[in-house]
């Protein structure tokens, strides 16, 4: 397991990898916003815990669909099927795989582009912990959906649609987290729905990604 | 450990192809798939493989015993051909790959990217990929496609060394491979029956 997360990693840093472009898309979307509604700061300190998290969570999305659709195209997804790892192991160590080289960069540079978005002070903290807590979430949901459309051209599309809806809760919670705390409010009861929905997906879905998957490889 | 099948259907997207499937592969013996074009060859390997259901009959024996190179070799462009190697060896639980480097002849290519190689070295590399896995039962689905003669040599030379250490290989071609193994034409066993429902009742 330790081998296919450490081969991930490097070819996610490797030429071509695709490492940074999440975070290119982040930054993309908190410069343009201000471009966009316009430079009054208390309407910015408003949103800016929610434009946040709403690009966080696309920039997410954006990578997806080389999750497991590169394995399957150069025929190591068959391979590691037939590998003495259980296809378990395999969808969720791809998970951490892609949490590490997308989510987790995410939640470090949110608070550098928080201060292009005036983001209030208090908000900083919430909003990284709020991503910590949230970001591997969106990883498993994602990987259960580069599962399910595996092996499709073009996947990228059905696998947004797909995606997406399963994505609301935990943008809903992880938002409101950042936006409470960013108000100086109470953020225990958002933030422990955040927690509950990450520990349901990343304990549940890696058996549903695993029986699509098998499915898939037919 | 012998692999027997027992009057075996395999289907693939929901028509049968071939039915009444019965061989055994014995320890130390080679069996070698014919057969004309689309009749099954890859649909029965990856049945064997573990990577679909049959529709009917046994597969017993097979158990995390089988080594499948299919068509593609699984080879990462970005890394080396060690890197490569090792990978597989360390998912499949061996350690050395010094043996499979030696028998492909890659040394000389350690260091390389696998995305600079040729197409035949990229198949050599595939087919060393089998070395490391420390598996009894190869399944090699057109291994020689791209090879050049000497190559062609040297994986002949490793299914040998494999099956002399008591292990076995199932092999679909269409060339002469100079191996004493029994040949299986599965022309005969050409599936009569039509098309299944096609309701893929794995969903549910």
């Amino acid at each position: 397991m330790i081998a296919l997360l450490l081969r991930d990693l490097k070819l996610a840093f490797r030429a071509g990898g695709g490492f940074g472009l999440g975070l290119a898309f982040f930054l993309i979307v908190t410069v343009m916003v201000p471009f966009a509604v316009g430079p009054q700061s208390s309407l910015l300190a408003t949103i800016a815990a929610g434009v946040l998290w709403l690009g966080a969570l696309l920039a997410c999305l954006l990578s997806l669909d080389r999750l497991l659709a590169l394995d399957w195209e150069d025929g190591s997804l068959d391979l590691l099927a037939t590998a003495p790892l259980p296809l378990e192991a395999v969808v969720t160590v791809k998970a951490l795989a892609h949490w590490l080289t997308t989510g987790l960069p995410l939640v470090l540079v949110a608070p550098i582009l928080g201060v292009l978005l005036n983001l209030p002070a208090p908000g900083f903290f919430w909003l990284v912990i709020s991503l910590l807590v949230g970001t591997p979430a969106l990883s498993v949901i994602g990987t259960f959906g580069a599962a399910l459309t595996v092996g499709l051209k073009r996947g990228g599309l059905l696998l947004s649609l797909l995606v997406l809806p399963l994505y609301v809760p935990t943008l809903i919670f992880g938002a409101e987290v950042a936006r409470r705390g960013a108000l100086g409010m109470e953020t225990q009861t958002p933030l422990l729905m955040l927690a509950g929905i990450t520990a349901a997906t990343i304990a549940l879905l890696p058996f549903a990604s695993a029986a699509v998957l098998r499915i898939n490889l037919r | 450990m012998t692999l027997t099948v027992t009057d075996l259907t395999i289907t693939r997207g929901g028509v049968p192809v071939l039915e009444g499937l019965n061989f055994a592969l014995e320890t130390g013996r080679a069996l070698i798939l014919r057969g004309p074009n689309g009749i099954g060859k890859t649909t029965l390997l990856r049945t064997l493989a573990g990577l679909q259901p049959p529709l009917v009959g046994t597969i017993k024996g097979a158990e995390d015993q089988i080594a499948y190179a299919s068509h593609s070799d699984g080879l990462k462009p970005t890394l080396t051909v060690t890197e490569n190697l090792a990978f597989w060896a360390s998912v499949f639980g061996t350690d050395s790959i010094q043996p499979a480097l030696d028998a492909f002849a890659l040394n000389e290519l350690a260091d390389r990217h696998a995305g600079n190689l040729s197409a035949g070295q990229k198949r050599r590399l595939g087919l060393a990929r089998m070395l490391v896995t420390g598996r009894s039962i190869w399944m090699l689905d057109e291994p020689t496609v791209s090879l050049d003669k000497d190559a062609v040599q040297m994986f002949a030379d490793a299914v040998r060394a494999h099956l002399a250490e008591g292990g076995s290989a199932l092999i679909a071609t269409h060339i002469d491979l100079g191996l004493d193994g029994d040949i299986l034409d599965v022309g005969a066993n050409k599936a009569k029956s039509g098309p299944l429902d096609d309701f893929d009742g794995g969903f549910l």
